[in-house]
């Protein structure tokens, strides 16, 4: 499979390369290639380490949409058993920016719900970019309400740019869409365990954002606005981008400095983009654990803690 | 420019921020809607509407509160809460700075202001957006107030009404400011829960994390005419889909067609308005009848 590399990964592009030319020839050549290859490859993982772990924020907002990220549905195959996709939001459409349906995870029946961006031009058109209307959005709330009725957990994937801003968007109600999820999602009486493995995009990506506990991978980013739209608006122009990045404050390590998320899912040295196996192993121990310690908690606690948690949220001054 | 900017500096909000008492005589300005020469001491009669053309004017929140309340019945509070530059924000200007800017010309409260008061006789807690101070951005501060307006209302078993005038979430916070829409939805459940009405009455403009979030929860929708509302800006959605904005797009009368508000409330009958409204939803004749 070809791979697709960011501007920045391009002195790791050069070096597999170069690895894989001296693999090939090695077959039938002198036994120092072999040493060469070894010594190349170490050369290598320390470069992939610096890379990912010196990344800016500019950077990472590139990583989180790496053409090579596992979209929700990579991810759902290694994650879950017996997935049934359940559709549409039995009043105008099923959006396919936002996929969702009951699966097993570690024998335990849940109903997963996610963004789904498209990894080709055909099945992007097809998924809107994972842009949700508001259908999308009211499709999610019906299976979490479903999910309520039958005592099964939520997990949900976060990974959009934002809801998508359409006149057809507008005119059926963006905005009530998304603020009635997160009214409903607050005392939804069941555990939502919810996880950033891409983008996190402002309003579009809370509507499926608020519960128990919040994870976000390592390569990802969940910010109020997208950095070029930031810059569109404060310095009048999208090239300040990675200016409007470094001011949000969008990374894993940033939320996780301001207290808004739980932990910090790693990623294999590489990135998921590169192993989406291992990083699916790592997401699913941490699912695992949290969603082992919500089931234990009786309803009353768990929307008791939630609501404190919600009720909590902000910085600011004075009594 | 953006859309935000433009709103922010259409003429709309050129208006002074003196209030009725102080408004010295023959204080004039042109209407945006008809261009019309209004002078300031009819405007205040007529609640900052057009006599000529109906247009309703952007106005300040304390301006607001003083037409909605009964006379000497209402009281501001919670205006000790200061916003903080926690991310240490820095575009063109310091975060810290626009602060400091917004406080010298809207003064102290944010953009937002918490009243409890008297309207028509019935007490209400309101909290009224104040679009002259950083376009009505929410942030911390706002969210807090929000949720301390509703806690408010769930003290003295009152309804609580929501007036919204805003761009958006305070991008200059960060994802805390995204977080206040998941803050203020939460809570508005326990007005739900304590079965007191929630009244959300949007003026032009409420837009973004606002608009998609506490504007929309309330058990009753209003909203003034012609002011726009959405969730995405006019002009974000004209570069994404390149296509011409159908006439009246994103308008009160446009929302109200395809059924996303209640009714549209002419500014000058709104106390009125409301106390026909909260009396209705607190008659509760089924109780009575147990
Ligand atoms: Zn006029």
């Amino acid at each position: 499979m070809a791979y697709s590399y960011l501007e920045f990964e391009r002195p790791i592009a050069e070096l597999t390369e170069k690895i894989d030319e001296l693999s090939q020839m090695g077959a039938d050549s002198e036994v120092n290639i072999a040493d060469e290859v070894e010594r190349l490859r170490k050369k290598r993982d320390k470069l992939v380490e610096q890379t990912y772990s010196k990344a800016d924020r500019g950077q990472m907002a590139q990583l989180s949409r790496h053409p090579d990220r596992p979209n929700f549905l990579d991810y759902v195959p290694m994650l879950f058993d017996d997935f049934q996709e359940l559709h549409g939001d039995r009043a105008f459409a099923d959006d396919g920016a936002i996929v969702g349906g009951i699966a097993k995870f570690r024998e335990l029946s849940v109903m997963i719900v996610g963004h789904q961006k498209g990894r080709n031009t055909k099945e992007k058109l097809k998924r809107n970019f994972g842009m949700a209307r508001p259908e999308g959005y009211r499709k999610a709330l019906r299976l979490f309400k479903l999910a309520e009725r039958f005592d099964m957990p939520v997990l949900t994937f976060i990974d959009t740019a934002g809801a998508w801003p359409g006149i057809d968007a507008e005119e059926r109600g963006q905005s009530e869409a998304i603020a009635r999820n997160l009214m409903d999602l607050a005392v939804l009486k069941v555990p939502v365990i919810c996880t950033v493995i891409g983008e996190g995009g402002s309003g579009g990506a809370l509507a499926i954002g608020v519960g128990d506990r919040l994870f976000m991978q390592q390569l990802t980013i969940y910010s109020v606005i997208s950095p070029e739209g930031c810059a569109a608006i404060l310095w009048r122009d999208r090239k300040f981008a990675d200016e409007a990045a470094e001011a949000l404050k969008p990374t894993a390590k940033d939320l996780e400095t301001l207290n808004l998320i739980d932990a910090i899912i790693p990623e294999p040295a590489e990135g998921a983009h590169r192993n989406p196996e291992a990083a699916a192993e790592m997401m699913a121990d941490v699912l695992d654990k949290a969603l082992r310690e919500l089931l234990k908690t009786p309803v009353e606690k768990l929307l008791e803690a939630r609501e404190a948690r919600l009720r909590q949220l902000g910085v600011f001054n004075g009594e | 420019m953006s859309w935000l900017t433009r709103l922010i500096e259409s003429p709309k909000s050129i208006l002074s921020s003196s209030d009725s008492s102080s408004a010295p005589e023959g204080m004039w300005l042109k209407c945006p809607g008809c261009s019309e020469t209004l002078y300031n001491k009819d405007l205040i009669r007529s609640k900052m509407v057009c006599s000529k053309c109906n247009e309703h004017l952007r106005i300040e929140a304390e301006k607001r509160a003083s037409f909605l309340f009964d006379v000497d019945t209402f009281e501001e509070h919670d205006t000790t809460l200061k916003s903080v530059d926690s991310l240490n924000f820095k575009d063109k200007k310091r975060y810290k700075d626009r602060i400091k800017d917004a406080n010298k010309k809207a003064g102290n409260s944010d953009a937002i202001r918490n009243y409890l008061g008297d309207i028509k006789g019935q007490i209400t807690s309101a909290s009224i957006f104040d679009f002259n101070y950083m376009g009505g951005s929410m942030g911390s501060v706002v969210g807090e107030k929000i949720v301390r307006g509703m806690e408010r209302a769930i003290e003295y078993q009152c309804p609580y009404l929501l007036i919204t005038a805003s761009g958006g979430a305070r991008m200059q916070e960060g994802v805390l400011s995204l977080m206040q829409m998941a803050k203020t939805s939460s809570v508005a459940n326990r007005l739900n829960e304590a079965k007191l009405p929630f009244v959300c009455l949007l003026t032009d403009p409420t837009m973004g994390g606002v608009s998609a979030s506490v504007a929309w929860l309330g058990d009753v929708i209003l909203a003034e005419p012609k002011a726009l509302i959405g969730f995405a800006g006019p002009r974000v959605i004209q570069e994404t889909v390149g296509e011409k904005l159908p006439e009246g797009f994103q308008r009160s009368e446009f929302l109200l067609e395809h059924g996303l508000i209640d009714a549209i409330v002419d500014r000058r009958e709104l106390p009125a308005h409301l106390k026909m409204l909260f009396e209705h939803l607190m008659h509760r004749a089924y109780r009575q009848a147990g």
